[in-house]
């Protein structure tokens, strides 16, 4: 039987495209991405005052599955990631976020415009491998924000481990991110697990920011000083594009690299004198 | 020995444009067509077979013929256009009684093409960005379209599986837009307001109408084995779509979205489940394996949606620019068998 053969690319022309918007194929705009940028760049200046460390072990180009700690009952460590490497790196970043994002009318809508990308093993490794682009996971999950005030700073564990065989299949390195001041922003300190569970929401919070500013609370972040520390990026020495990784090595390397993030956070936590001017 | 091919549902949209194109193929012998109703495109050569919704004639006609390769473009895809019983009659049963004539024992038939959908993907908050042909869909069809569909698919792998001598191809085709076909989304086009679920802006895929045949055509002359999905090249936002088509969108509600769409069927507004959902979460298939199999796509997502735009405001102005074909059996039969007629050598 013969095996048809690819036609050699240049043979094919660029077809007509006729697109009115700049919105791409995972529904990013970079339009919309530079007004939020100007809409969030005071609150990631002066209100956040967002201090990095270690910038320059981001990957300049390729693509890098980014890991970070997850606080705050509306997570506002992603936005201050995202923003603050794209405005000081000028490269762009893909947040993957929960499916439930997408069932969402209006927030699943802006926040796939502004880059967020649906948490699918498909997802991750086309952004990753085939288009090399930086990509930011939360390894706990909805368990990081969902975190009672009194438990802040504990990582929670991450997963089974699928960032790492996300970043082993894709064969980029994964560069832990350990954010301080996210879990001050919004605490929580209390849940209500009935409602939660009526409304179909990992959690149902009762934050500080509730109780101090009524409703508008829910909106409204106290004004935490963030400081964000990039870690050496981690290479895994495995072939990429396998069908299965060793299992007990992702567990490990998962592990390790949570203890290594928990390390970090207590060790800028010990030099951290207030939490509202770092 | 040149082929002898069958195509089903030669009525509908693809199946006439299908047998046109494979009329000037001089590689194909015979083309027989079977369908409930006649052609609606004029045809030269191919002979006209009227069936019943459930081709139970087809068996016949296969062992009579000794056809080698039958298109299978019967399949309803657009639930507004047949009875839900009919659409289970005329896809699953339909589809059963060719299999069964397919693989009967001393069958001649060694190339099955069948016309899918990617409604079999499904559309669901769940999905990935892009399907590739070999993920599952996330959960179970609800739809009665996408039931039949995936029911079809499920008997099609049986069938290649117990018949490893006939080349089995499954085409899934994205949405179809173009210069003649109406569907659904064609129709939701033209309303003074293009409806959208409140809050929702998902990102469709489409396949121009050219490229459809085209595709049907290049599987079938290279006798490619596989599933492979067919669709242009990127997605575009739902807004998009209707800001090309010079259109403004008016929201339905984000909850209870069913209830306002079946409101809205006496005005003639047709919004089936499966539209529904894909207006609230989009959908995307990944077109690489076709394309590495060596078909070039004419046009991509939005130059299909381009393409329609400009057919409707041609239509607009001077109506159908084609006329309308009315199939005369006497004439036919007079064309095809009649002494009288000249065979051009070089096929005309």
């Amino acid at each position: 039987m013969l095996v048809p053969l690819p036609r050699p690319t240049p043979e094919s022309p660029t077809l007509e495209d006729p697109r009115l918007s700049d919105v791409d194929e995972w529904g990013r705009s970079e339009h919309m991405r530079e007004l939020a940028r100007t809409l969030y760049d005071p609150v990631y200046r002066h209100w956040f005052r967002a201090e990095w460390e270690g910038l320059e072990k981001i990957p300049v180009e390729g693509g890098a599955l980014l890991v970070a700690n997850h606080a705050a009952a509306l997570p506002s460590d992603a936005p201050v990631i995202m923003h603050g490497i794209e405005t000081e790196l000028q490269r762009r970043v893909y947040g993957l976020a929960d499916h439930l994002f997408k069932a969402v009318p209006v927030v699943g809508t802006l926040w796939s415009r502004v880059g967020g990308v649906a948490a699918h093993p498909e997802n991750a490794y086309r952004l990753l491998r085939e288009q090399q682009q930086l990509v930011l996971v939360f390894p706990e999950g909805s368990k990081g924000p969902g975190k009672l005030y009194e438990e802040r700073y504990k990582l929670r564990r991450f997963g089974r481990g699928g960032f790492v065989e996300i970043a082993m299949r894709a064969g980029v390195p994964v560069v832990p991110i350990a954010v301080v001041g996210a879990e001050e922003s919004m605490p929580i300190v209390a849940k209500l697990p009935g409602l939660a569970r009526t409304l179909g929401l990992p959690y149902a919070p009762i934050t500080a920011n509730m109780l101090l500013l009524g409703p508008l609370g829910g909106l409204i972040y106290l004004p935490a000083k963030f400081r964000l520390r990039v870690l050496d990026p981690i290479r895994f020495d495995v072939p990429p594009d396998q069908d299965r990784y060793s299992k007990s090595r992702i567990m490990d390397e998962a592990e390790s690299i949570r203890v290594q993030l928990q390390e970090t956070l207590y060790d800028m936590l010990r030099n951290r004198r207030s939490v509202w001017f770092g | 020995m040149g082929r002898r091919v069958l195509i089903t549902g030669l009525q509908s949209f693809w199946g006439g444009r299908v047998a046109q194109a494979l009329e000037g193929n001089p590689d194909v012998d015979v083309i027989v067509g079977l369908d409930t109703d006649e052609p609606t495109l004029p045809l030269e050569r191919t002979e006209f077979v009227r069936a019943d919704q459930s081709y139970s004639i087809l068996s016949r006609i296969v062992r009579a013929t000794q056809v080698d390769t039958i298109l299978h473009t019967f399949l309803v895809v657009d639930s507004t256009r047949v009875s839900s019983r009919t659409l289970h009659e005329q896809n699953v049963i339909g589809t059963m009684n060719l299999l069964a004539a397919a693989g009967a024992s001393g069958s001649s038939v060694r190339h099955v093409v069948v016309k899918s959908s990617t409604l079999v993907y499904g559309s669901s908050w769940q999905d990935p960005v892009w399907f590739r042909e070999e993920l599952p869909r996330v959960a179970p069809a609800q739809s009665r379209v996408e039931r039949s569909l995936v029911e079809v698919e499920s008997y099609l792998r049986d069938f290649a599986e117990d018949n490893p001598h006939v080349t089995v191809t499954l085409l899934r085709f994205a949405n179809v837009l173009g210069t003649d076909i109406s569907t659904p989304i064609t129709r939701a086009l033209q309303l003074p307001l293009v409806p959208c679920v409140f809050g929702f802006d998902p990102m469709i895929q489409f396949v121009e109408e050219d490229d459809v045949v085209r595709a049907i055509e290049f599987v079938t002359n290279a006798g490619l084995p596989g599933v492979y999905n067919v669709a242009g090249d990127g997605r575009l936002p739902w807004s998009e779509v209707a800001a090309i088509c010079g259109k403004r969108l008016a929201p339905l509600p984000p909850t209870g979205t069913s209830l306002a769409a079946a409101a809205m069927a006496p005005l003639g507004v047709e919004l089936p489940p499966e539209l529904l959902d894909l207006l609230r979460y989009g959908r995307g298939v990944d077109n690489r394996r076709l394309k590495q199999a060596g078909f070039d796509y004419r046009y991509t997502s939005a130059g299909a949606v381009a393409s329609f735009a400009q057919a409707v405001r041609l239509r607009r102005t001077v109506g159908s620019p084609r006329p309308s074909y009315r199939y005369e059996q006497d004439v036919e039969q007079f064309f095809r068998h009649s002494p009288a007629v000249i065979r051009d050598p070089a096929g005309t």
